[in-house]
C-alpha cells in the first residue's frame, strides 16, 4: 500500500470540486480576498511595517526594536571598540569560558578575551558547550523591520551555539543590516544559490515565555541575554 | 437536539464553567493583555487589511494546488537527505513514529509543541510502548505534569495561576514553593536542559512547509524548538498536509502575521527553517530527519465546496482569543485538540459530524472570529454551515415539525393575529406556572425573563391610526 499515492489521489479528487473562496460565502462579512489582492500586484513590503530607505533610519529602527525586545544593541566605530565592548561585558558578567566558531570577526574577538574557548566547528561536546557562559557568533544579516538577527547553521557555528549558552553575542558588520524580511530572504537566495544550510533562523530577542499568567519571563530555554555588536 | 456523549459532556462543563466567575475573570484578564499587545503591533503594519488579503490569497492558492506543492515539498526535502513519510490516519502516523523510535532504541524523547501529536495521541502511544516523552514548551510541560490536555492550542497553560503551578512543581519535582513566574520558569529550565542533552529523539511540529526549497518552518519563543532540533541525533517532524506554502519568501508575510495575530508580537523569538539533517561541513544537528505528513481527514475538509478555506488555518489562535464563548466556557470544555471557533468548524469534519456538531451551536455568531482571522477564513459562516450539514444529514423530527408550524403561522395573517391575542392572554397566567415543570418556556425562563408581548401589534396600530 502506497500512502503517498493514496493521499495525493484523495487531494486530486477533492480539488476536482470547485470551492467557495473566503469571503465568497453567503452572509460573508468580508470581501473575497482575490478581488482586492490581485488588483494590486504590490510586494508585501507595502503592507508590512514601514522601514526607511536610509541607513541611519534603518539603524534607528533596529535600535528601537532591540530596545523593545531587550536586545542589547551597540553600534561601534571600529573593531578595537568591538573587542573592548566584548571585554567589558565578559568582565561585568564574569565569563569563565566561551564558545565561538571560525570567522573573520568572531575568531579574533574571542581570542582577544584571553579566556578558554570552545570552537564548535567540526563537532564539539554538548555538555562542554552547555557549561560555556556565552556563545559568540557571526550572522547573515540584521533585520531592521523586526529587530531580528538572521543566522544559519553555516554562518553561526551550527545549530546550538546561538541557543544553548545563557548569553548569545552576535558580531555583525554595518553592511549586514537589511531593511526587512523580504530583503533577508533575497539575501539568503543570492548567498547560498539553492544550497541552503540545514538550519536558517531569525532570532528576535532573547528567549522568552509568557506561559505563566501571560507574564513575560526572559530566558525560558535559550539565552537569557542577546547582545548585538555591530561594527 | 439529539444528544451524543460528547455533547452531553460539553453542556455539563459549559454550564459549570460559565457560572465560575473567578475563572472567567482570570481568562479575560490574560486575554486582555494579549489584545493590547496585538493592537499595538497591528498598528505598525502599513495596511493590516491588505496584508490579510495577501495572506488569504496565498494560502487559498496553496491549498488549491496542494497536490503539486506537497509533491514538490517532499521531493526537495528528500533531495537534501531527509526521509518523508505519508500517513493517511492517526494510527499510521503513530506506527511510523513508533517504528523510528524503536529502530533507534531510544531511551529518552524530547518534544517541542506538536498539535498534530495531540491530535493523534502520540504521547500515549509512545508511553504505552515504554518510552519516556517530555514536553519542552513550558506551557505544554506544565499540562503534561498535570496529565491534562492543553487549554489553548497556543497558550496551553493559560488557565493556571502561578500558585497552582508552584504547587504542581513542589509535588512533582520537589522544588520549594514560589510566587514568582520567573523562578518557576527557571525551575523548568533547569529540569529540561538535562532532557535536551540526554534525549536521543526530538519530535516537533511545523508551522509552515516550503514547497520550493523543501523546508519546514517552526515558530517558538522559548528556544525549546531550537534545542529540540539541535541536540538529539534523530529529529522527527509530524505535520498536517495543509501546512505548505509555495515559496520561501512567502514567510516574509506569514511570520509577522502569525506573531501579531497569535501572540501580539511583531515577530516571534525564533522562526527557524529546517531543510534536512546535518549537512556536510556543519558543526552539529541530527543525523536523521524524518518528516511525517498527516492527512487524518484533512482531505475531506479539502473536498468540501463550502468549507475548504478552513484548511487555510495557520493555528495562530486569534479566533479563540476574541471568542465570547471561549472566554466563558474555557478551552477544556470543547473536549477537542483544537478549541474555539476554528476547532468548532474543523472538528466535525475531522472527527464526525453528528458527534461534534453541538460545537457549532455554541456560538453567538457575532463574527469576531472571522474578523480576527489573519487568513480570512469565514469562520462564522462555517459554524452555520455545520449546523445545516448536521441537520440535513440527520433531521430532528420535532424541529422540522416546529419549523413547518412556524411557516404556516407566519404566512397566514389571521393565524398570526390570533397567536398574538392568545399570547397576550397567556402571559397573564404565565407567572402561575413560571419556573415549574408545567412552564412551556422553562428552558428559557430558568435563567432569563421572558419578553412581554406588546399590548398592540404593528398591524393593529396601523389599522387604528388616525
Amino acid at each position: 500500500m502506497n500512502e503517498r499515492e493514496n493521499i495525493l489521489g484523495r487531494i486530486r479528487e477533492a480539488l476536482s470540486v470547485p470551492a467557495q473562496k473566503p469571503g465568497g460565502h453567503d452572509h460573508a462579512s468580508e470581501k473575497p480576498c482575490g478581488d482586492c489582492a490581485s488588483k494590486e500586484a504590490r510586494p508585501v513590503t507595502a503592507w508590512l511595517p514601514l522601514v526607511g530607505e536610509a541607513f541611519e533610519e534603518q539603524v534607528e529602527l533596529f535600535a528601537k526594536n532591540s530596545k523593545e525586545l531587550t536586545t542589547d544593541f551597540r553600534l561601534v566605530a571600529s573593531e578595537e571598540e568591538l573587542r573592548a565592548c566584548l571585554a567589558e561585558i565578559a568582565q561585568a558578567e564574569g565569563w569563565k569560558k566561551i564558545a565561538t566558531h571560525a570567522g573573520a570577526l568572531t575568531g579574533e574577538a574571542a581570542a582577544a578575551l584571553g579566556l578558554p574557548v570552545l570552537h564548535t566547528d567540526g563537532g564539539y561536546d554538548v555538555c562542554e558547550l552547555e557549561q560555556c557562559d556565552a556563545g559568540i557568533s557571526a550572522c547573515d544579516a540584521l533585520v531592521a523591520q523586526t529587530g531580528g538577527v538572521l543566522v544559519t547553521s553555516q554562518s553561526a557555528g551550527g545549530r546550538a551555539l546561538s541557543v544553548l549558552p545563557p548569553h548569545h553575542v552576535v558580531l555583525a558588520r554595518r553592511e549586514q543590516l537589511v531593511p526587512d524580511l523580504t530583503a533577508a530572504f533575497a539575501l539568503l537566495k543570492a548567498k547560498y544559490q539553492g544550497a541552503y544550510p540545514s538550519m536558517i533562523s531569525f532570532i528576535t530577542g532573547p528567549s522568552r515565555t509568557g506561559d505563566i499568567e501571560r507574564i513575560l519571563v526572559l530566558g525560558a530555554h535559550g539565552p537569557k541575554k542577546l547582545t548585538v555588536l555591530c561594527v | 437536539m439529539s444528544t451524543t456523549p460528547a455533547a452531553a459532556e460539553f453542556k455539563k462543563e459549559a454550564t459549570t464553567l460559565s457560572k465560575d466567575l473567578t475563572h472567567r475573570a482570570f481568562i479575560r484578564g490574560a486575554l486582555k493583555k494579549y489584545e493590547v499587545a496585538r493592537d499595538s503591533k497591528k498598528a505598525r503594519f502599513q495596511d493590516w487589511q491588505q496584508a490579510r488579503n495577501a495572506a488569504s490569497e496565498i494560502k487559498w492558492q496553496a491549498i488549491n494546488h496542494l497536490d503539486t506543492h506537497l509533491a514538490d515539498f517532499a521531493r526537495n526535502l528528500e533531495a537534501r537527505g531527509a526521509k518523508v513519510h505519508w500517513a493517511s490516519t492517526g494510527e499510521q502516523a503513530r506506527e511510523i513514529i513508533l517504528g523510528i523510535v524503536r529502530e533507534k532504541k531510544a531511551k529518552a524523547i524530547v518534544k517541542s509543541k506538536v498539535m498534530t501529536g495531540e491530535e493523534v495521541h502520540l504521547n500515549d502511544a509512545l508511553e504505552k510502548a515504554g518510552f519516556e516523552v517530555v514536553e519542552s514548551d513550558l506551557g505544554e510541560y506544565i499540562v503534561q505534569l498535570r496529565h491534562e490536555a492543553p487549554y489553548h492550542f497556543v497558550f496551553p497553560a493559560m488557565h493556571l495561576t502561578r500558585g497552582q503551578i508552584s504547587e504542581l512543581f513542589t509535588k512533582e519535582l520537589g522544588t520549594a514553593p514560589t510566587n514568582s513566574p520567573e523562578e518557576l520558569t527557571m525551575i523548568a529550565r533547569r529540569v529540561l536542559r538535562n532532557k535536551y542533552i540526554t534525549a536521543d529523539i526530538g519530535i516537533t511540529g511545523a508551522n509552515f512547509a516550503i514547497a520550493e526549497t523543501g523546508m519546514i518552518s517552526i515558530t517558538d519563543n522559548e528556544g525549546n524548538a531550537r534545542l529540540t532540533c539541535a541536540l538529539p541525533k534523530t529529529m522527527i517532524t509530524l505535520m498536517g498536509i495543509e501546512k505548505v506554502l509555495p515559496k520561501l519568501e512567502d514567510l516574509a508575510l506569514f511570520l509577522p502575521m502569525l506573531a501579531t495575530a497569535g501572540a501580539g508580537q511583531l515577530m516571534t523569538g525564533y522562526n527557524t527553517m529546517y531543510g534536512g539533517p546535518k549537512q556536510p561541513g556543519e558543526a552539529d544537528g541530527p543525523e536523521e530527519f524524518h518528516v511525517v505528513l498527516l492527512d487524518n481527514k484533512r482531505t475531506s475538509l479539502l473536498a468540501s465546496a463550502e468549507q475548504r478555506d478552513a484548511l487555510q488555518c495557520i493555528r495562530c489562535g486569534a479566533c479563540l482569543n476574541v471568542c465570547p464563548i471561549y472566554k466563558n466556557i474555557g478551552g477544556h470544555t470543547y473536549g477537542t485538540t483544537y478549541q474555539g471557533p476554528i476547532g468548532a468548524v474543523i472538528t466535525p469534519k475531522l472527527r464526525g459530524l453528528q458527534e461534534w456538531s453541538h460545537l457549532s451551536f455554541a456560538s453567538s455568531l457575532c463574527g469576531a472570529c472571522t474578523q480576527a482571522c489573519p487568513v480570512k477564513i469565514d469562520l462564522h459562516h462555517h459554524l452555520l454551515q455545520s449546523r445545516r450539514d448536521a441537520r440535513a444529514q440527520k433531521p430532528v423530527w420535532w424541529e422540522k415539525l416546529a419549523f413547518q408550524g412556524a411557516a404556516i403561522l407566519f404566512t397566514n395573517a389571521w393565524m398570526f393575529d390570533l397567536g398574538m391575542k392568545l399570547g397576550r392572554i397567556g402571559q397573564i397566567f404565565h407567572p402561575l406556572i413560571k419556573g415549574t415543570p408545567l412552564d412551556p418556556a422553562l428552558a428559557w425562563t430558568k435563567s432569563r425573563e421572558l419578553p412581554k408581548v406588546a399590548p398592540e401589534t404593528f398591524r393593529e396600530w396601523w389599522n387604528h391610526r388616525k
